[in-house]
């Protein structure tokens, strides 16, 4: 069995009384996608920022290919290889792409202080790699807010394929993005995945989750309800544990029980139409037997 | 999945041209200076604009403003302001002044002290905005009083009045206050100084790893430091730069007119900012051009100029300066949307 490249041990986080995190155990080996996934609150985002060192954990034990290590800062898990691509992204939208894919991480030319940015290889590079990922650049220095959304992410997770990451952490990649853009981030997951590349992916969508997905690690109130390989579950099934089965078949029983009180509110304005109707009716009938005795009368 | 992007590539060439040239930060400024040169060109032609002693005055004003906006815009385009420009001249003047007055230093030791001053000036500003996040216009601004109030101070204290004079015969034959003085080719040194800067500056903004930091740093401080920019570094040099900018103009003032007064450089910080901000840099960082500065600064120095060569009372300057910074600054809003607007 090959060692994990992150491994999670009884992951525990708590923030003065509140348990954000309450033994949660995953690991993730090279080559393969895990989807993390949760309902709002159910502690996505703290587990991301412990093992991406943002957050220390209160007690539990992170093991990058199989040593222990302990993050005191970000940095700290970068330099161990771990990229995360936050949801708003590290990324400058009036600056080209070129600028964005090396900022702070320039290739220089030169000697002494005539070192100078070399562009021609940025350029270069940035178009290679984002052809890799299936993702072609026209025009390398154009600023990267005139990017789709989709293409946008990929720029920030090719930066940081480009840039040694081996575990790629992508917290809702897809959560603002149409139909198409989400493709072309899943696409490009899958591409990471076949560089043997580890790759945690967050999301609530079930429907973004199962086709790239390996396995599937469901969070809900801060606990891990388990890990599942993908031939052991189904998409519903996937879903019913996310959101939790008895709570969708008691929305499901709250729904049907608007709809019958809208049924039986209907019925009752019917009657209520039956009724006025039967008045009028007989209101009309006494008009003309009234009538009827006028023109008697008359006659 | 190339076949979907090819569609998407297409849709980009159609106004490929167009999109190019409107998100050039300098064309604002650019076509802004042809406009003002034609229109004065056509109007006080005869009146001297054209001749050569009207072209070098028209410039050495736009010289001695575009070294100043040429620090302001590289500090803009890093995200921040500094409004202690225009006391920095008079600080930096008196810098010079004084120990070569007062004291008999030469003046290339009193150029060395005024440099170093405006290098610890702009350090502290630096300092003080990395460590208490306040925006700059605010800790700017109280240098600018802070930074006029000790010249002024200083000054009659050690002098007893608020100018300092005479000082042209110590400037001469020395081997430092040469490069400040004189012509060459018949225009004034500060021309040199201004295209020289703009050249270098240029240069570090567009092809160095510095000047990446500095647009990075200017977009979005937070995601620049996540990538590794060492943001704080970045924010001290650049508010050294606009320091040492205003020190040149001290110096190429000083040594010129061979006095130095506590009242010089007023309201210049803002025409260094109204230069940049015409030359397309953002008011909220991150993007602009030094060239733009340049430009912009042309602009100045023809108008103002140029008023007086037509003989229209100089007032209306004023006016003019006003406008045009409002059509610049609304002008730029409508390139950034352009920039950033997501297909």
């Amino acid at each position: 069995m090959t060692t994990p490249l992150v491994e999670l041990q009884d992951i525990v986080k708590t923030f003065g009384s509140v348990i954000a995190l309450n033994d949660v155990s995953m690991s993730v080996n090279p080559g393969e996608v895990m989807c993390l996934l949760g309902d709002n609150g159910a502690g996505k985002s703290t587990l991301i920022k412990t093992i991406s060192g943002v957050h220390k954990q209160t007690s539990g034990k992170i093991l990058i290919e199989g040593k222990p290590v302990v993050f005191n800062s970000p940095r700290d898990a970068q330099r161990a290889g771990i990229a995360t691509v936050h949801q708003h992204l590290s990324i400058q939208p009036l600056m080209s792409v070129t600028r964005n894919f090396f900022l702070g991480r320039e290739p220089v030319k030169g000697w002494g202080p005539f070192k100078f940015f070399d562009k021609n290889f940025g350029d270069k590079t940035v178009v290679a790699e984002m052809a890799k990922m299936g993702i072609d650049i026209r025009d390398p220095s154009q600023a990267v807010g005139t990017m789709s959304g989709g293409e946008r992410q990929c720029v920030a997770i090719s930066r940081a394929v480009y840039f040694g990451a081996k575990i790629l952490i992508l917290d809702e990649p897809t959560a603002a993005l149409g139909v198409k853009q989400a493709g072309v981030v899943l696409r490009y997951i899958v591409q990471a995945k076949t560089r043997g590349l580890g790759v945690i992916f967050i999301t609530h969508n079930v429907h973004h989750a199962y086709p790239v997905g390996d396995k599937f690690t469901i969070l809900k109130r801060g606990q891990s309800y388990g890990t599942f390989a993908k031939n052991e579950v189904s998409r519903e099934q996937v879903l019913g544990m996310m959101a939790g089965t008895e709570e969708l078949d008691a929305l499901q029983s709250e729904l049907e029980e608007f709809a019958r009180s809208d049924e039986a509110q209907a019925k009752g304005q019917a009657s209520q139409y039956e009724a006025t109707a039967a008045a009028e009716q007989a209101l009309a009938k006494e008009l003309h037997q009234e009538s009827e005795k006028v023109r008697k009368e008359q006659n | 999945m190339a076949t979907i992007d090819r569609s998407a590539d297409e849709r980009i060439r159609e106004v490929g041209i167009l999109r190019k040239l409107l998100s050039r930060p300098e064309l604002g400024a650019v076509s802004g200076a042809i406009l003002v040169f034609i229109f004065f060109a056509i109007v006080a032609a005869n009146r001297g604009f054209l001749s050569f002693r009207g072209v070098s005055s028209w410039l050495e004003v736009s010289a001695q403003l575009g070294i100043l906006a040429i620090g302001a815009s590289l500090l803009m385009i890093g995200g921040e302001f500094d409004l202690s420009i225009g006391s920095m001249i008079a600080a930096a003047g008196m810098a010079m002044a004084i120990p070569v007055a007062v004291y008999g230093w030469p003046f290339w030791l009193a150029i060395l002290l005024a440099f170093a001053f405006a290098l610890f000036v702009g350090y502290i500003n630096g300092m003080i905005v990395n460590r208490t996040r306040l925006p700059s216009f605010i800790v700017t601004l109280a240098f600018l009083f802070i930074l006029r109030g000790l010249t002024i101070g200083f000054t009659r204290l050690i002098t007893g009045r608020t100018q300092v004079s005479g000082l042209k015969p110590a400037a001469e034959g020395d081997w430092l206050a040469v490069i400040f003085r004189g012509d060459i080719f018949g225009l004034p040194v500060s021309i040199y100084w201004w295209l020289g800067l703009a050249v270098l500056t240029t240069w570090i903004l567009t092809r160095t790893q510095f000047g990446n930091w500095v647009f990075g740093v200017g977009g979005d401080a937070n995601a620049a430091r996540n990538t590794g920019v060492p943001v704080e570094r970045v924010r001290i040099i650049l508010f050294m730069g606009t320091a040492v900018a205003a020190t040149i103009f001290a110096a190429l003032q000083v040594i010129d007119l061979g006095s130095a007064d506590v009242n010089r450089g007023q309201l210049k910080e803002f025409e260094a900012i109204i230069a940049a901000v015409i030359g397309g840099c953002l008011l909220t960082g991150g993007y602009g051009s030094v060239v733009g500065a340049v430009f912009g600064a042309l602009i100045f120095g023809m108008v103002q100029q140029g008023i007086f060569f037509t003989g229209v009372n100089t007032d209306w300057f004023k006016v003019f300066l006003g406008l045009m910074l409002l059509i610049a600054v609304l002008f730029n809003n409508f390139i950034r949307k352009r920039a950033t607007e997501a297909k």
